[in-house]
């Protein structure tokens, strides 16, 4: 059964050496001359102001937090899809009962305007 | 020979041998992607494209990688070194890794796991990692809003293609590919789930950060967006994994879709053409309504980015999912689950 996922393994090793390859033999091929300015952050022309590390918007939070909760929701419905078949009325009923409670909650997210990015 | 191959040793060899089978085709392919797509959208905007490099600048894509080979890679003072070398590298490991369980024939998978379409979600949500790392360790600010808006983008259209994901499976009851595909003897998916085969491709196409969400790079706005500092290979990287991913959506569109391997009409002149050719002609056409589009369509605002992926695909992908779901208990239907 495990042995199936040997050959993910081999491909996961191949692909990470053909880009070492490609990185460390551009490093070697090309000359590395650097310099101050050359080296600092791009900001169309100008000396970089300050440090990027700073405040963004909340929302972007907002997304990843509504992404969790889908996508948990997605994993869920993978052995449900796939069992559907021998679980039945009673599997169906069920996953609607759990979708119903997802789908109030994604209302409220809309009526509250997490959606929104205006 | 068959013996050496049944030994241990043996198969390690042919496993190594499949993988360079597959992962050459597709680099090539991958490389000459980028010639074609200026081509494409040249023909489209009646130019005539790269023609110097090459009769009809066929070798261009040898040119380029030749060109950034010999460039100088740049790291940035500010740039947390190690995370902002191994972004890139991640990002292409991981959009060629995905090709392990894509069966390009019947059976023909480097790795047939019986969770195959899991494995595939699971890389492509591994793949915004990539992005964000790349984004946050250049330490520029328009490496980091790209990065976010990149981000952001990215897990919005996940969640629909999950719900499109599993629509299909309710279908076919079963995660692996090879099964999805002879699911659609009879008919192809993109039929009976026409609206779900649409957002899947919109939603591919905002995945890919291919235009029209073409946001996180952005060039009148935030220049390239999270690889405006990489520079030479590292560059190369992000861009050949970009368009490994495309390949990886085309292919995944033709999977779930457009009868994978499977000739169009199952009558014989048609059915003696190995399916590898049914494939790759999917897989290029894919590819072709990509570069279209670009060539096509203006980008979109952020507000309407976000509102189409949370607003319109989710709840639409969601009801959709239930009404199938519905259908298909109520006529009997389902497929039986194997037991």
């Amino acid at each position: 059964m495990l042995f199936n996922y040997l050959p993910i393994v081999v491909f996961l090793v191949i692909a990470g050496a053909i880009a070492l390859l490609m990185v460390g033999g551009s490093l070697l091929a090309a000359p590395q001359r650097p310099y101050a300015e050359k080296l600092s952050a791009y900001e169309c022309g100008f000396e970089p102001f300050d440090d990027a590390r700073r405040r963004f918007d909340v929302r972007f939070y907002l997304v990843a937090i509504l992404f969790i909760i889908f996508d948990l929701e997605v994993a869920f419905l993978f052995p449900w899809a796939i069992s559907l078949g021998s679980i039945g009325m009673f599997g169906f009923l069920s996953m609607v009962g759990f979708l119903a409670v997802l789908t109030v909650g994604f209302i409220y997210e809309w009526c509250k305007g997490a959606l929104d990015w205006e | 020979m068959t013996a050496f191959f049944a030994s241990g040793f043996g198969m390690f060899v042919l496993m190594v041998l499949e993988t360079l089978a597959l992962l050459v085709p597709l680099l090539l392919g991958v490389a000459y992607a980028t010639v074609a797509e200026r081509k494409v959208l040249a023909a489209m905007q009646l130019r005539k494209g790269p023609n110097v490099v090459g009769p009809f600048g066929s070798l261009q894509a040898f040119a380029d990688a030749g060109k950034m080979l010999m460039k100088e890679t740049i790291i940035p003072t500010g740039a947390n070194r190690l995370l902002f070398i191994a972004a890139p590298m991640l990002t292409f490991v991981l959009s060629m890794i995905a090709w392990a369980v894509i069966p390009v024939d019947n059976g023909w998978a480097i790795a047939d796991i019986n969770v195959g379409i899991l494995y595939l979600y699971a890389i492509s949500s591994l793949g915004v990692y990539g992005i964000l790392i790349a984004g946050w360790s250049s330490n520029s600010k328009y490496a980091f809003l790209g990065g976010l808006r990149s981000a952001a983008q990215m897990v919005s259209y996940e969640v629909s293609i999950g719900f499109v994901l599993v629509t299909v499976l309710l279908c076919v009851g079963s995660l692996n590919l090879n099964d999805i595909v002879l699911a659609q003897r009879n008919i192809w998916f993109c039929i009976p789930l026409f609206p779900m085969f649409i957002v899947f491709f919109i939603s591919s196409l905002a995945e890919t950060n291919r235009s029209p969400f073409d946001l996180p790079e952005g060039e009148s706005e935030i220049v390239a967006g999270f690889f405006v500092e990489y520079s030479a290979m590292t560059f190369a990287l992000f861009f050949l994994g970009e368009y490994a991913n495309m390949f990886l959506m085309s292919g995944l569109t033709s999977i779930l879709f457009l009868g994978g391997w499977l000739s169009p009409i199952p009558l014989p002149p048609f059915t003696w053409i190995p399916g590898v050719f049914w494939f790759i002609l999917k897989v290029a056409l894919c590819m072709f309504v990509f570069m279209w589009v670009r060539a096509t369509f203006p980008r979109f605002r952020y507000d309407q980015l976000m509102r189409l992926g949370w607003k319109v695909f989710l709840p639409m992908s969601l009801a959709w999912l239930v009404i199938t779901a519905g259908v298909l208990v109520a006529t009997g239907w389902l497929p039986h689950a194997p037991s």
